[in-house]
């Protein structure tokens, strides 16, 4: 006999909420920190209900202090708990980012594996929801440089349950960003058990012949729709892969799909110089080089600040310009 | 603490003066220019939560109840001297000359928004928490370097004071004797985190003795003592004497900004309680009536003057051409690199249709 597994269509930032309630039902050394995290919920709703639950002794309003809430955890983690801090925004992590750098990533090595840092923390970011100046800052290459650090972003609400459950697990330190802009714009069945995806690993969100589409965060619905309506138009298909995990990558998908099509466009919102583009071209050019057809194109972001918000879609990469990215490939 | 730090008032709340020592100066005409500017701050603030609910102006952070204290402690300083505004500093910056038209762009989300008028030294509004103290500090710190009588006046909220950016701030300025105002408005609230949670101080003020910053405590709500306390403040800067630390207890009567909801965290009747009890502009109202000083015309005259005035930033607002995308990659750098070029290249040939 089979039981049925239950499942409820949730928004991401519903999925999110419902990781936490279950590794905070599962694991008592669990907590989550951060600024309006306890009575309001979070300014996203993230943490909606978990005080109720779990009183104020697990969810935890703090002062209001970046690099209090990070080098405190870092504390409480070696200490035997497993805080899950919420950044308010990408943007506002900046006071916290020695914190991570000098601490959070290098205790594991530093004390020979003898002290460990398991924490995650969790922030929204990126642009196109009109937010004030910094709130929308996209940012991961930054964290993606830094040494002892995972970066996951998810893409849709079952992918961040299991995603965020596995870096809750995780006994290194993680950084899960969250993409404002997907937070309420979809629904996805997501089981209510408790399930996780392994970090590091990629997914393929459609698969195709011609070339290898790469995304994630809020660009990879974008990007879905771009190069449909490019598949609409043109003979070619592609394959469209979520990373998910910014860092590690993963390798062997990255490689098995453009060993196949030859060809690799990247997208996302962040700026091009020292993007996490460059890392994803350092995969291909080690795994599938003599497989290329043609140079592989990105479509990114301005180095520029992301700009306030009468220009932000301006900004954003366009279906226009996925489009372009793609046929200059072909056209190579 | 809470003896060591009282709270200094001039005029309660029934609109009585308490400070006898200070009558023989203080003119009628004086209370009408602060009542007046306080009216344009507020009916500014309505207007900008109403433009928001109606969709024609993005998230908007608004300030009412917290008119005094921006207000008055803007009023005590002058040209040439330094503006440090966070988001919710706008009462500050229009007292102090920034245009309507520019704080209305700001809310649209156009660059334009944080430029002052020529002349006057008001920073763009800085979003991270606390993060201003530390550029007030070092621009005042410049004055006295350049030998000159300049002074910066810099703003944050009650939350702010947790960040290592206040304690920094703080410590430089008493460090090197810094002309600068640290001018907090104690709103009770960062968010939905009440003072209680956020620090186990009674008071702010007391925070200025780990940097021996002289430090007062004062009813944020009543200009006149506002106005008066940071003017002196101001005068022991100008004087070589170093920083001051400003606690003015107020209330924000509504939500964090137009995206939060209060209700969630705290019990609205008391704004609704403080309507009628400290609120700061009714306080004047008080006094003007017992100096039998009232007068409904001119209160009429004054709503119809500003009025106008928002009225023409409205439409100088509407105005103003679509933002130029060549926006985006100007001003990064003073010459832009080549990425940046090659990059506006592109963008424009695609938007073209040209490629
Ligand atoms: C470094 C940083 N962290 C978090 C935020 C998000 N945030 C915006 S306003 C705010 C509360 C600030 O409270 P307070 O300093 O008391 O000022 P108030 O808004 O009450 O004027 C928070 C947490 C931010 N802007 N900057």
């Amino acid at each position: 006999m089979t039981t049925a597994v239950q499942v409820k269509k949730l928004t991401m930032v519903q999925a999110v909420t419902d990781a936490m309630r279950t590794m905070l039902e599962e694991d008592e050394s669990v907590l989550v920190l951060g600024e309006d995290v306890g009575i309001n919920g979070g300014v996203f709703r993230a943490t909606d209900g978990l005080i109720g639950q779990f009183g104020e002794d697990r969810v935890i309003d703090t002062p209001l202090a970046e690099s209090g809430i990070v080098g405190t955890s870092i504390g409480l983690a070696v200490n035997g708990f497993r805080p899950i801090v919420e950044m308010q925004f990408l943007g506002f992590i900046y006071p916290a980012f020695n914190q991570l750098m000098t601490h959070a990533t290098r205790m594991r090595q530093r004390s020979m594996g003898r002290f460990t840092v398991p924490m995650v923390v969790r922030a929204p970011y990126g642009a196109g929801v009109k937010a004030p100046e910094i709130h929308s800052d996209s940012v991961e290459a930054l964290f993606t440089h830094i040494p002892g650090l995972k970066v996951v972003v998810p893409s849709n609400a079952y992918d961040a349950k299991g995603l965020l459950i596995a870096s809750i697990e995780d006994p290194d330190p993680v950084l899960f960003l969250e993409p404002m802009r997907s937070y309420r714009s979809s629904r996805t069945e997501v089981p209510e058990e408790k399930y996780s995806i392994e970090l590091g690993k990629a997914a393929y969100v459609k698969k195709g012949h011609d070339v290898t589409v790469l995304t994630w965060g809020a660009m990879v619905s974008d990007t879905v729709k771009a190069v449909e309506k490019y598949e609409e138009k043109y003979e070619a298909t592609c394959d469209v892969i979520d990373l998910r995990t910014l860092y590690p990558l993963d390798k062997d998908v990255i490689a098995e799909s453009v060993r196949k099509t030859g060809r690799a466009v990247i997208v996302h919102e962040a700026p091009s110089a020292g993007g996490v583009n460059g890392d994803v071209i350092s995969v291909i050019n080690d795994t599938a080089f003599f497989y290329l057809k043609a140079p592989i194109q990105k479509v990114t972001g301005f180095d520029t600040p992301v700009p306030v918000y009468s220009l932000e879609r301006e900004y954003l990469p366009s279906s226009d310009k996925i489009i372009h990215a793609i046929n200059m490939t072909l056209s190579y | 603490m809470l003896e060591r730090f009282p709270i200094t008032q001039y005029i309660n709340e029934e609109g009585e003066l308490v400070r006898q020592d200070i009558k023989e100066g203080l003119s009628l005409d004086l209370i009408k220019i602060f009542y007046e500017k306080m009216l344009r701050a507020r009916m500014m603030d309505k207007k900008c939560v109403n433009l928001q609910r109606q969709g024609r102006i993005g998230t908007y952070v608004q300030y009412e109840g917290q008119e005094a204290a921006q207000v008055g402690s803007a009023l005590a300083i002058e040209e040439g001297d330094w503006m440090f505004p966070s988001y919710r500093d706008h009462a500050a910056t229009m007292t102090f000359g920034h245009s309507l038209r520019n704080l209305l762009l700001y809310w649209v989300g156009r660059i334009e928004g944080g430029i002052p008028p020529e002349g006057k030294n008001i920073f763009p509004p800085a979003v991270p928490i606390a993060s201003q103290l530390l550029h007030a500090t070092g621009a005042a710190w410049a004055e006295k370097k350049k030998n000159t009588d300049r002074v910066s006046l810099v703003y944050f909220g009650d939350g702010a004071t947790s960040e290592g950016d206040f304690h920094e701030g703080l410590n430089f300025a008493s460090v090197f004797k810094a002309p600068v105002v640290f001018f907090n408005q104690n709103n009770g609230y960062a968010i939905s985190v009440p003072t209680e949670k956020q620090m186990n101080s009674k008071t702010i003020a007391q925070k200025g003795l780990g940097y021996d910053i002289p430090s007062i405590r004062i009813d944020g709500n009543d200009i006149l003592a506002v106005f008066m306390e940071t003017q002196k403040a101001v005068e022991r800067a100008r004087s070589g004497e170093g920083p001051t630390l400003i606690e003015a207890v107020t209330w924000r009567y509504g939500a964090h900004t137009t995206a939060d909801d209060p209700s969630k965290y705290r019990d609205q009747s008391e704004s609704d309680r403080r309507r009628t009890t400290t609120d700061p502009l009714l306080r004047l109202e008080r006094y003007l009536k017992q100096q039998n000083s009232w007068d409904e015309e001119w209160l009429a005259s004054i709503e119809q003057k500003i009025t106008d005035e928002i009225n023409t930033a409205l439409a100088e607002m509407d105005d103003v051409p679509e933002a130029e995308i060549e926006q985006l990659f100007n001003h990064v750098f003073e010459k832009p690199t080549w990425t940046i070029e090659q990059q506006r290249e592109h963008h424009m040939s695609i938007k073209r249709g040209q490629v």
